[in-house]
């Protein structure tokens, strides 16, 4: 068959996998996602185990495997912890290249929250630059409520 | 433990847009050639294990439309969906359980078939992170500046990385991106999520391995040359990105303590002779020689910067190019243990460390940024 390929172009099957799922959010995250839509408000979930507050809140505790209790508000300000400048963007991202994605240490949680960063130079991020939320204005319940984060008083 | 061993290995030749071979058809190229390679036909395999994954793959059930490549019709087969290290678990584990003399053990990908930030961001959760476009490269990135700029480890020293392990590929005849590049070259490529440049990235590879593992009175028929399975364990750590530190290890650091307790190793970077790892990505080799124990938390730059690394070094990483020179996702760590046995062989051509392999360590990766680590260590005694 070695011939075979100089005489014809090979035969590529186009697949057209497009599948609807609708994942239910459950209760806990329900909640998180709801006081983001309607007050603006971000909550992480307390262990009683080793005491972090969780952001994203989680129903049982990733390190001690026990349930968490508390709901506890944290701020819609925080920290970045780790960031990357996104320089060859792809369709499926919120915001156009170039722009940062983050690790944000939220005042008040224990854990980091992986969001976007805008209305800020390149240059201008670095590892604990304050940063606050910024809502959007159309909010669906989701984590894009939050559009992105900006530096504090900028 | 009883004694089991490697007695075969094969691979297909690993590059993009494979034209020749659908990717059941690459998968029986791959399980032909391990059997070829352990001088056995397919009526001496007692169960098979393949490994893959249902959205590379565009289809569901995806290892049953394996099974028949595999031979494995009318035999117990049963499926991992992961890197090919954590098959290869399975299947070792199959053989302990004292109801099979052998297991087969397939890993494949046809990665360029497909959307790879489409298939990664789905990796992510689809309540708390997906809506956020995340794909493997840009959670890396993540993880590559918080190691980078924890330890001060320059872009550089990563770049050493990209241009030792595709010039070792350029010696491996099953390599995809075997070539002869500099760090300048490396350091000007185009930038994707920073500090990841365009050869910081391991190629979306299309390819298959297969190896054929043994319990002691059955491999000693076989292969003149076992490769003995002398310790192996694996770890995970949590899930969401934010709950880990992504500068640190622990789960690789757990896996590679247990195995080297099961081999009786002590002082890993004396004592093994050469590693095959999971570099999907430059600072990824660095990360993980540190987790691996072969020098300390920070110092995998110098540790590549002063030659140790190399070939010719005094502990050889990924002589067969890693996923540098070629990344079949999920065959990855399958490929390393592969490579891994055949050093202890002697066999292993252009890439061969040194003709007195004795200990030998292959890594695999399964889940994003190093989330599950396996570790083993094979023996040629």
């Amino acid at each position: 068959m070695k011939d075979f390929w100089t005489e014809v172009e090979p035969i590529v099957y186009e697949g057209r996998i497009k599948i609807p799922y609708s994942w239910q959010a459950g209760e806990t995250a329900s909640f998180f996602l709801t006081q983001l839509r309607d007050r603006e408000k971000i909550w992480g979930k307390h262990c009683p185990e080793c005491g972090k507050v969780l952001v994203p809140p989680r129903k049982s505790c990733p390190f001690c495997f026990v349930d968490t209790e508390k709901w506890v508000e944290v701020s819609d300000e925080g920290v970045v912890e780790t960031f990357t400048l996104v320089r060859e963007g792809t369709p499926i991202q919120p915001l156009k290249a170039p722009f940062a994605y983050a690790v944000i240490r939220l005042d008040g949680a224990s854990t980091g929250l992986v969001h976007v960063l805008s209305e800020v130079e390149p240059e201008k991020i670095r590892e604990g630059l304050r940063v606050k939320a910024v809502f959007s204005k159309d909010r669906k319940g989701s984590l894009l409520d939050i559009a992105y984060f900006k530096p504090v008083g900028s | 433990m009883e004694r089991v061993a490697i007695v075969g290995i094969g691979q297909t030749k690993h590059e993009a847009r494979k034209k020749e071979v659908n990717f059941a058809e690459l998968v029986y190229e791959a399980v032909n050639n391990a059997l070829k390679d352990a001088g056995i036909g397919i009526g001496e395999i007692d169960n098979v294990v393949t490994t893959c994954n249902d959205f590379w793959d565009g289809r569901t059930i995806s290892s049953m439309a394996t099974g028949d490549v595999s031979g494995a019709r009318g035999k117990n087969v049963s499926v991992v969906e992961g890197d090919g290290t954590f098959g290869a678990f399975y299947g070792l584990t199959r053989i302990l359980s004292g109801a099979y003399g052998t297991t087969l053990v397939t890993a494949y990908s046809k990665g360029s078939e497909s959307i790879p930030y489409l298939i990664t961001n789905a990796a992510f959760d689809p309540i708390y992170m997906r809506s956020l476009g995340l794909d493997l490269v840009t959670a890396c990135a993540l993880q590559a500046r918080r190691y980078m700029k924890r330890y001060g480890i320059t872009e550089e020293e990563c770049a050493l990385v990209a241009v030792k392990n595709r010039g070792n590929a350029l010696a491996n005849p099953n390599a995809h991106q075997g070539m002869k590049i500099t760090v300048e070259e490396v350091m000007r490529s185009p930038k994707i999520a920073e500090p990841l440049k365009a050869f910081d990235l391991s190629p979306v590879s299309d390819g298959a391995c297969c190896i054929i593992l043994a319990r002691e009175d059955r491999a000693k028929k076989m292969s003149p040359r076992p490769a003995w399975v002398k310790g192996v364990s694996f770890c995970a750590d949590a899930y969401l990105l934010g709950d880990r530190d992504l500068s640190e290890c622990r789960a690789l650091e757990k896996a590679a303590q247990a195995a080297y307790r099961m081999a009786g190793v002590q002082k890993p970077r004396e004592e093994i002779d050469v590693a095959e790892i999971h570099d999907a990505f430059t600072y990824q080799e660095l990360l993980w020689t540190e987790g691996l124990g072969f020098c300390g938390p920070g110092e995998g730059g110098k540790l590549v910067a002063r030659g140790a690394t190399a070939k010719s070094g005094e502990l050889p990483v990924n002589p067969s190019g890693g996923l540098l020179g070629a990344h079949p996702v999920i065959a990855a760590g399958l490929i390393r243990i592969a490579e891994a046995a055949r050093q202890l062989r002697g066999d292993a051509g252009g890439m061969q460390v040194k003709e007195d392999v004795r200990l030998a360590l292959a890594h695999g990766v399964n889940g994003v940024c190093g989330q599950s680590h396996c570790v083993w260590i094979l023996g040629r005694n």
